[in-house]
């Protein structure tokens, strides 16, 4: 995986598989202390520390239970070669955080990709659950929350081409304009 | 963004799909769903999805239910793409490109033609 993005896609379908009704993603770009941050914070079923330890291990993970896969431990490795680190907290029957820091302006540090589309797809694909999005460099701020958009549909499928087209928009312009700061 | 504004805009948008749905006879539920497990994502299922939104915002079709889930079990086949018309059994695609993505919908989910090179028979 070449992105950042998709990385995150990647471990948010985690907590998609793990059941969760909220699900909120920070990503924050801080350029004067040179850091970026992607946070996948949910409220699934959580997991016992045993299987914490366990999971970003790719030589320990069984393949059978398909709970996670290698991707977890690509993005650790990813994130410790750009003096970063990986780190998360779960508590079974509540929820898991993931955090995952880099050094923003190191070399090795992936793009961070398609974002809008990134998370259209994760909105769009997974109705039911309640998205927030938090998207920010340094002062300027984006933060988009599902939860009025789907009020004011009644219903609605967010799937309906003027809906999509919406959605689209506002993801796009939104991230658009934080990142017009630097 | 200012929030009133696009919330504004909902309203618009609200108004225009509920009016196009009214107005036609709502057949057979079409379903599409992408599988974006690591593996998928890795083979480029999110470009697939994104091929498949922008299909239906493009062509303006109504009624399709877009939908992702996790690993389906057939890696070497990433990314997977399973059609549901109706009441036809599913059709499960494989390497599906954001080009096949589009060629699906336009002959299998416009057209009722199933793309038979990219079809896996489960």
């Amino acid at each position: 995986m070449r992105e950042l993005a998709l990385h995150l896609l990647d471990i948010v379908e985690n907590s998609v598989s793990a059941g969760a009704k909220n699900i909120t993603i920070e990503v924050i770009e801080d350029t004067r202390r040179d850091r970026l941050r992607m946070s996948v914070i949910d409220d699934g079923c959580g997991m016992d520390a045993d299987t914490v330890a366990k999971i970003t291990d790719p030589f320990v993970t069984s393949r059978t239970t398909r709970k996670v896969g290698l991707g977890i431990p690509l993005l650790k490795a990813a994130a410790e070669a750009c003096n970063g680190f990986f780190h998360i907290q779960s508590t079974p029957n509540l929820g898991t955080r993931v955090d995952v820091e880099f050094q923003r302006s190191h070399i090795d540090r992936m793009p961070l990709g398609d974002l809008a589309g990134t998370f259209l797809g994760l909105l769009v694909g997974s109705p039911e659950i309640h998205w927030i999005f938090h998207y920010c460099v340094d002062d300027r701020q984006f933060e988009f929350d599902d939860a009025p958009i789907k009020q004011e549909l009644e219903g609605i499928p967010l799937s309906e081409p003027e809906v999509l087209k919406f959605l689209r928009n506002t993801l796009e312009l939104g991230i658009q304009d934080v990142q017009s700061a630097n | 963004m200012d929030k009133i504004k696009s919330l504004e805009d909902l309203k618009r948008v609200r108004e225009e799909a509920l009016k196009k749905r009214e107005a036609k006879v709502v057949t057979g539920q079409k379903q599409i769903i992408v599988g974006m497990g690591t593996v998928g994502i890795a083979a480029g299922a999110r470009e697939t999805l994104k091929a498949i939104l922008d299909f239906i915002e493009k062509e303006n079709l109504s009624d399709i239910v877009v939908r992702q889930t996790g690993n389906i079990g057939l890696d070497s086949w990433e990314p997977i793409v399973q059609v549901i018309i109706g009441d036809e059994p599913p059709v499960t695609y494989g390497k599906v490109t954001p080009d096949v993505a589009r060629r699906i919908m336009k002959e299998h989910v416009m057209n009722h033609t199933v793309v038979k090179e990219y079809k896996i028979e489960t």
